[in-house]
C-alpha cells in the first residue's frame, strides 16, 4: 500500500531513476523473452531441469564469494580453490577397478568388502571424510587470503590474485605426486558419481545437485540473516569504522567470512568433480568470473554491506538462463562471450550508479 | 563524598607542532543539565572532544567521571563507560535497520541465532522511554538525518550513558525536528544524564541550555548560567579581541561587475536554490553561513563541478557555460578546495608536479613531450612569489606545513592566470602567522584586478578581509551586506533566515 502510494507520487525524474536503477532486470527479462520467442521449445521441463542443474554448483560458489563481496572484497582465487579441492576429491575417490589410480594403495579401512573379502567400493564414511577434508583445505587457503586482507590491509583484489597464483603452484605440486604420473584424474568411483544423480519422487526426477544447493542456500540464509556473525558481516561491509566503534572485531569477522567461503569452495569442488567425472590441473579455472558476475547481477554490491541470498539465487539463475539460452539458440560461442561481458559491466555500472553521490 | 559533577575536565592543554590549540581548559558538567559549549570554528571545541574520547592524548590535564579520574583509549572505550558522542557526520551502517545499528557489536543471542524478538522489544522500550518515534525495522538509509540522530542518541542511552555530547545536532534539521530533539534532550536531562551541546545557534542555546562554556583560540573564557547571559555577552566572550593586527591593511579598489550569477540552482542534493549575485573586479566577496548551508555547493556549481538545474553565468557581459570544470578553467575560473588533503594536493608528488599539474598541457613541446626546464622555471617563480618555505622544489608536498601546501595550491592556479578565484576555507587548519600571509596574498591578487569569492566559517576573517559578505542559509542566499557596515550579530541572524 505504502509502495503504491509512493508510486503515484513519483515525478518523471523519479520514474527515470527507478527505470535506470532496475535496468539490468529489464534488459535480462527482455533477453529471456527474446530467447523464448525465437525458440518456444525453450519452455520445457527438461530445459528447466538442465538450467537448475547447471546453476547448482555455481550458486554454492556464488554464496561463498557473495559474503566476501559484501565485505567490499572479491576473490580471484575461487577458481583455483575449487580446482584444488576437486583434484583432491578425485584423487581419493577413483574407482577400485581402475589400474592407474592417483593413489596406488589406500589403507584397508577405506574399502568396503563383501563376504568373500573382495573390495566392492568405499566405506560410506570415507565419502564424508573426503568431503570434510576438502572443505578444510578450501577454508585453509581462503583463511590465508582473509587474514592478509584484514591484518595487512592488502586490497582483496591483490591478496586473492597472489593467493590464486600461489595456490595454482601448490595444486600442480600435488597433481604431480600422482602414482600414475601427472595425468587427468578420471574413472571416479561409480557410487560417488551417483551422488549427483537424480532423486526419484513419485516419478519426478529431481537432480540431487539442486537438492544440495537448495540446502546450502537455506543454511546460508540463516547464517547471513539470523546469526551475530551474519549481522556483523553486513556491518563490517557497510561501515567498518562504525562496526569497530561498536565493538565488532573487523579482523575476526573478515577471516570468518573467508573461511565460510572456503568451506563452500570445498563443497563446490567436491560436487563439481562428481558432476564432470574427471579433473585435470586446469579444473576450476575462471570459475570465479561466473560466480562474481552472478552476484553482481543479483544485486550484491561491490560498494559493500548490500546483498541478499535471494539476490545471489536470482543472479545465478538469470546468468545461467542467458548462457543456456544462447547455446540453445545456437549463438556463436564468440558472441556469447561478448554478450556475457557486456552484461557484467552493465550490471556493475548500473549498480554503482545507485550508490555514488551525484554532484 | 557525593560528587557534584558528573564529568569534569581540568587544566587541559594540547599542542600540535608547537601551536597551543588548547590552553588550560576546564569544563564541569552537572548531572541532569544541558551544558552548551561555544566558540568560533578553530576555538578548540573539536580538539577538546577528541582528547575526551581518546583520539588525541592531552599534554596536560585530567578527566573525571563521577569523581574518578579516567583516560579513554578510544571512542568504544568511552561508549562502554557511559560517555558517548553524537557526531555531526553520523557514523552508522546505512544499509542496515535501526535495530541492527542500535545493538551492533552486542546482539543478544538465543541458542545459535540472534534473538530478534528481544532486540525489537528492548528497542521499542528504549524508544518509548525517551519519546522517540522511529520505526525500529526501517533501514537507516531511508530515514531523515533527524531520525538517524535519534537512533544514535538511543544507542548512547542503551549503553547507559551518563554523558552524551551532541555536536551541532541541529545543523541540518528543520524547525519541527529541532523541537522534537529538544524534547528528547529534556527527557534525558530528567533522567539525570549530562548533555554537552555544541552549537553556533544562539536562539537554541537560550532555549535549551542551563550553562554556557566558551572557548576562544584554545583558551577557556568562562562558564556562566545561561539565564545570566544574553546574545551580546556571549558574542563578546566568543570574539572579544581586537581584530586590528590579524589582518593586513586593505588598500585595493573595487571596480565594475565582472561576473553575474543569475538564479543558480543545482540538480542534485544538496540543493542550491535560486542564488543570484554580482562579483566586481578587484573584489573579495565573502560567503558566510552555517555548516550545511551549501556554501561549498554554491561555488562548486559556479565552477561546473555540480550539475546545474537552472541559472546563468554572465562574465564581462557575455553568458558563459561552466558545465564542467574544464570549461570553467578555460573561462578563467579557479577553485581552491576546502579539503586540501583530499582534493587539493597530490601528497606523494613533488612541488614541481603539484604546481604545474593544472596547466600541464602548456608545457608540451612540438612533439608532445613535456619540457622539464620550463616547468622548473615556473615552479621556481611560483615558490618565490608565494614565499613558499621549502628546501627545494623536489620536496614532496606532504612534507610541507599546511600553510605552505596551501600556498603551493594557490600558486598552481595562479600559473593558469585566472580572473576569478573561488576559495573554499583557504585558511582552514593553518596557523595564525601563515593565515596573515595568505590574506596578504589575496589582497595582492585583488590589487592586480583579480576577483575572489571566499567561503569561510570564521566570522572575524570575513569581517577582516572581504569587501562584501553574502550569507547562505539552507541553500539560499539570505542577502549580501557591505563588510564595513555589518556586524557578527547581523550575520548570525541572516544565517538562520531560511531554516
Amino acid at each position: 500500500m505504502e509502495k503504491l502510494k509512493n508510486l503515484k507520487n513519483m515525478t518523471s525524474k523519479d520514474v527515470k531513476e527507478y527505470m535506470l536503477n532496475n535496468a539490468i532486470y529489464f534488459v535480462i527479462g527482455a533477453m529471456i523473452l527474446f530467447i523464448i520467442i525465437s525458440e518456444p521449445s525453450f519452455l520445457n521441463f527438461n530445459v528447466f531441469k538442465n538450467i537448475l542443474t547447471q546453476s547448482s554448483v555455481r550458486l554454492i560458489l556464488a554464496l561463498g564469494v557473495g559474503g566476501i563481496i559484501i565485505l567490499q572484497g572479491t576473490d580471484l582465487s575461487l577458481g583455483r580453490n575449487v580446482g584444488f579441492t576437486a583434484i583432491i576429491t578425485g584423487s581419493f575417490l577413483q574407482s577400485h577397478t581402475y589400474s592407474a589410480r592417483f593413489y596406488d594403495t589406500l589403507p584397508d579401512w577405506v574399502w568396503n568388502t563383501n563376504s568373500l573379502g573382495e573390495v566392492v567400493g568405499f566405506e560410506w564414511y570415507f565419502y564424508i571424510l573426503v568431503l570434510i577434508l576438502v572443505m578444510l583445505v578450501g577454508a585453509f587457503f581462503s583463511a590465508i587470503n582473509g587474514f592478509v586482507v584484514a591484518k595487512f590491509h592488502v586490497h582483496p583484489f591483490l591478496a586473492t590474485l597472489g593467493g590464486s597464483v600461489a595456490l595454482y603452484g601448490i595444486l600442480l605440486l600435488y597433481f604431480n605426486t600422482s602414482d600414475a604420473g601427472p595425468q587427468p584424474i578420471g574413472s571416479l568411483d561409480p557410487t560417488f558419481g551417483s551422488f549427483v544423480g537424480v532423486w526419484d519422487v513419485f516419478g519426478f526426477e529431481i537432480p540431487l545437485l539442486v537438492v544440495y544447493s537448495v540446502g546450502v542456500a537455506t543454511i546460508m540464509w540463516f547464517i547471513w540473516n539470523k546469526t551475530t556473525f551474519g549481522k556483523n558481516m553486513y556491518a563490517v561491509g557497510g561501515n567498518p569504522e562504525a562496526a569497530k566503534i561498536s565493538g565488532v572485531s573487523v579482523i575476526k569477522t573478515t577471516v570468518m567470512v573467508y573461511i565460510l567461503a572456503g568451506f563452500l569452495y570445498g563443497i563446490g569442488g567436491y560436487l563439481e568433480v562428481a558432476r564432470v567425472g574427471s579433473a585435470n590441473s586446469a579444473f576450476g579455472f575462471n570459475y570465479e568470473l561466473d560466480a562474481i558476475a552472478a552476484c553482481v547481477v543479483g544485486g550484491i554490491s561491490f560498494s559493500g554491506g548490500i546483498g541478499k541470498i535471494s539476490g545471489a539465487v536470482a543472479g545465478v539463475l538469470m546468468f545461467t538462463v542467458i548462457s543456456y539460452g544462447m547455446v540453445y539458440l545456437g549463438i556463436d560461442a564468440y558472441y556469447q562471450y561478448i554478450i556475457k561481458g557486456v552484461i557484467i559491466v552493465a550490471a556493475v555500472a548500473l549498480d554503482t550508479r545507485k550508490y555514488i553521490k551525484k554532484t | 563524598m557525593k560528587n557534584d559533577y558528573l564529568l569534569q575536565i581540568k587544566h587541559l592543554s594540547k599542542s600540535f607542532s608547537g601551536v597551543k590549540v588548547l590552553d588550560d581548559v576546564e569544563i564541569s558538567v552537572k548531572p541532569g543539565s544541558i551544558h552548551a559549549l561555544m566558540g568560533e570554528n578553530g576555538a578548540g571545541k573539536s580538539t577538546l572532544m577528541k582528547c575526551l574520547f581518546g583520539i588525541y592524548k592531552q599534554d596536560e590535564g585530567s578527566f573525571y567521571l563521577d569523581g574518578e579520574e579516567f583516560n579513554f583509549t578510544d571512542p568504544k572505550d568511552a561508549l562502554e563507560n557511559g560517555v558517548s558522542m553524537v557526531h555531526q557526520e553520523l557514523n552508522q551502517v546505512l544499509q542496515r535497520t535501526v535495530i541492527d545499528n542500535v545493538w551492533l557489536g552486542r546482539y543478544p543471542r538465543k541458542g545459535l541465532f540472534v534473538d530478534e524478538k528481544k532486540m525489537y522489544e528492548d528497542t521499542v522500550k528504549l524508544f518509548n522511554s525517551i519519546g522517540v518515534e522511529v520505526d525500529p525495522t526501517a533501514k537507516l538509509a531511508d530515514l531523515s538525518v533527524s531520525e538517524r540522530q535519534m537512533v544514535e542518541i538511543v544507542k548512547a542511552v542503551s549503553y547507559e550513558a551518563k554523558v552524551i555530547v551532541l555536536d551541532e545536532p541541529t545543523s541540518s534539521l528543520t524547525e519541527n525536528e529541532v523541537d522534537k530533539l529538544f524534547q528528547i534532550m529534556r527527557t534525558l536531562k530528567k533522567q539525570g544524564i549530562g548533555l554537552i551541546y555544541i552549537s553556533h545557534k544562539m536562539e537554541e542555546i537560550f532555549t535549551i541550555s542551563d550553562y554556557v562554556s566558551v572557548l576562544r583560540d584554545g583558551h577557556y573564557i568562562g562558564t556562566k548560567k545561561t539565564s545570566e547571559l544574553n546574545m551580546d555577552t556571549i558574542i563578546n566572550m566568543m570574539v572579544g579581541r581586537d581584530l586590528e593586527h590579524r589582518f593586513p591593511h586593505k588598500a585595493h579598489k573595487v571596480g565594475e561587475t565582472v561576473l553575474e550569477v543569475k538564479n543558480l540552482s543545482t540538480y542534485y542534493k544538496p540543493y542550491v536554490k535560486d542564488v543570484s549575485f554580482e562579483l566586481r573586479k578587484g573584489e573579495i566577496l565573502g560567503i558566510s553561513g552555517l555548516v550545511g548551508s551549501r556554501r561549498t555547493e554554491l561555488i562548486e556549481a559556479i565552477f561546473g563541478a555540480r550539475t546545474k538545474a537552472s541559472g546563468q553565468l554572465i562574465l564581462n557581459g557575455q553568458e558563459i557555460q561552466n558545465n564542467n570544470t574544464v570549461q570553467a578553467i578555460k573561462n578563467g575560473f579557479a577553485l581552491i578546495t576546502e579539503e586540501r588533503r583530499e582534493t587539493g594536493i597530490y601528497p606523494v608528488s613533488d612541488i614541481t608536479f603539484n604546481s604545474t599539474i593544472a596547466n600541464i598541457d602548456s608545457y608540451k613541446n612540438k612533439i608532445g613531450l613535456l619540457q622539464n626546464s620550463q616547468m622548473q622555471k615556473d615552479t621556481a617563480r611560483m615558490i618565490e612569489k608565494m614565499r613558499v618555505k621549502t628546501p627545494s622544489q623536489k620536496e614532496l608536498i606532504r612534507a610541507l606545513s599546511g600553510g605552505n601546501q596551501q600556498k603551493v595550491i594557490i600558486g598552481r592556479w595562479l600559473l593558469l592566470n585566472p580572473d576569478i578565484l573561488l576559495m573554499d576555507e583557504p585558511t582552514r587548519g593553518i596557523d595564525v602567522g601563515a593565515k596573515y600571509e595568505i590574506y596578504q596574498l589575496m589582497l595582492d591578487l585583488v590589487s592586480q584586478g583579480k576577483s575572489i569569492i571566499m567561503v569561510s566559517s570564521e566570522m572575524p576573517e570575513l569581517l577582516g578581509i572581504t569587501d562584501r559578505i553574502g550569507v547562505m542559509s539552507n541553500g539560499q542566499l539570505a542577502g549580501i551586506v557591505n563588510t564595513k557596515d555589518t556586524s557578527q550579530e547581523e550575520l548570525f541572524k541572516m544565517t538562520t533566515k531560511y531554516l
